[in-house]
């Protein structure tokens, strides 16, 4: 009861700041329509086929998440920062009280941030099928991913610095090693490698493979997002709780 | 009946003792307050008091419970109101005293009643519906005060509750605070020595992380030899700090 009375405080501090809406929703949306419309200028065949729409809608959907981690970092560290969070340590609430509490109220907008680019990328020729549902599904584990590594950067670092490093930073790495803009493959050597290494290209792989029905193929690639989630939560919780002692 | 009594409380931070050895103890329904200059450890105190951070040795009892093996259960029974205003600046008067209510167990009818009160005893009405970012500072300190009062605390900490206050606010929030006495037991730490003689049963002073003396504003005026209580708070301190 308590985790879900502060998930709604923070479902209502997210909901009411307009740039979370923008940056969650609406930005992926102009990326899609702006690719989109490139990709339609170009004679068929002759531009890359991650911008078909088949292939950029959930890499779109992906990257879209990675906003989550701006979001998430950005109220945990604004409470840190506050004296409203010293109420709350002096409360009943425990260490994993805070980080569900942070982290359900993103879960259903990760949801919806998928939805939504999804039923957008359907006027631009993505076919309507039950795929898209599983692929909303595929892309939780990532969501999970995203907010967990907001949660951490929250705990460690203050306002300003999240805004860099969950803004600017994550956002673009995710982006780079993701198969969504480029095929990682064909950059070779190191990077390639730490894209294999890291959840973002699984996670790109694994919608994908949704969306297209190749259903054999989503989960050896959705585990290893399965597992980066479980890990980059429980260091979530493990930091918080240390910060809460250190205090 | 003791509300609070600390054993031999010590807090280190690195090189410095903030905290040395307190044995303090707060009978229940009393009005406590807690004085000293900047650095003499009454805010650790009171952030161990509240189970904000561990203590490095000894213990205190808040209420009976433990502060060191039981610090679920304290925090169950105590509130504080922090220095700062402590509000969510997103949430509406009445959304802030709810969630509140509900964190500390109270269902959605209690939560709904208990604000209800709060609302009226601090007459927030007029700003119920109204976003607490958009409050001015005298209405975000009386509705961080309701948020420590809706869980009907047995123990209450008032961390320079009138900091920043106009004088009117100010003595509005005195009378609140008076109303109290005997419901709850109340620590303030404050630096508004007038506030402290005129609220307290028995005022503390500390200094260097120790406690110099405690008694009533008469007998500390008293041992000072002084009519003055800012002269004897004055002599009290500085003699602690030698």
């Amino acid at each position: 009861m308590r985790v879900l009375t502060f998930s709604s405080r923070n479902t209502k501090e997210i909901m009411r700041d307009p740039l979370s809406l923008f940056f969650g929703i609406g930005f992926p949306l102009v990326l899609l329509v702006l690719l989109s419309l490139i990709n339609r200028s170009i004679p068929k065949g002759q531009g890359p086929d991650l911008f078909e729409i088949e292939k950029l809608a959930p890499g779109i959907a992906v990257f879209g998440l990675s906003f989550l981690a701006l979001f998430s970092s950005m109220l945990i560290a604004k409470d840190r920062t506050s004296s409203f969070v010293l109420r709350l340590f002096t409360s009943p609430l425990k260490p994993v009280d805070f980080i569900l509490g942070y982290t359900l109220p993103m879960l259903p907008m990760a949801i919806a941030q998928s939805v939504v680019c999804f039923a957008f990328s359907l006027l631009f020729g993505l076919k309507l099928s039950a795929n898209l549902l599983l692929a909303v599904v595929v892309n939780i584990p990532i969501a999970v991913v995203f907010i967990a590594l907001g949660l951490l950067f929250g705990t460690v670092l203050n306002e300003k610095a999240v805004g860099g490093v969950c803004g600017a930073l994550l956002t673009n790495l995710s982006a780079w090693f993701s198969n969504i803009w480029f095929d990682t493959s064909l950059v070779g050597g190191v990077f390639s490698t730490i894209a294999n290494i890291l959840p973002f290209s699984h996670a790109v792989n694994a919608a994908r493979a949704a969306v297209a029905g190749d259903y054999a193929a989503i989960m050896p690639e959705l585990w290893w997002v399965i597992a980066y989630a479980a890990a980059l939560t429980a260091a979530a919780v493990a930091v918080f709780a240390a910060k809460l002692k250190k205090n | 009946m003791e509300a609070i009594r600390t054993k031999e409380l010590v807090k280190k931070y690195k090189d410095l003792t903030a905290v040395k050895g307190l044995d303090l103890t707060v009978h229940k329904g009393e009005l406590y307050a807690l004085l000293g200059v900047n650095g003499a450890g009454k805010s650790t105190t009171i952030k161990m008091l509240s189970c904000l951070t561990r203590p490095t040795s000894g213990d205190a009892e808040v209420m009976g419970h433990s502060i060191v093996s039981d610090s679920v259960r304290v925090r169950e029974i105590i509130n504080v109101s922090p220095q700062e205003t402590a509000v969510a600046a997103k949430l509406s008067v009445r959304e802030n005293l709810e969630f509140i209510a509900r964190i500390y167990g109270s269902d959605k009818a209690e939560a709904k009643r208990k604000t209800d009160k709060m609302i009226e005893d601090f007459s927030l009405q007029d700003v119920e519906n109204k976003r607490a970012a958009t409050l001015s500072g005298g209405w975000q300190r009386r509705l961080s005060i309701a948020m420590a009062l809706i869980t009907e605390p047995e123990v209450l900490f008032l961390d320079e509750p009138t900091l920043g206050l106009d004088v009117l606010a100010r003595r509005e929030l005195w009378h609140f605070i008076e109303s109290l006495k005997g419901r709850m037991t109340i620590i303030l730490t404050t630096h508004y020595l007038e506030e402290a003689e005129s609220l307290s049963d028995r005022i503390g002073v500390m200094a260097h992380g120790v406690l110099c003396a405690e008694g009533t504003a008469a007998e500390l005026k008293e041992k000072a030899g002084t009519d003055d209580f800012e002269e004897a708070f004055i002599r009290i301190a500085g003699e602690g700090v030698k």
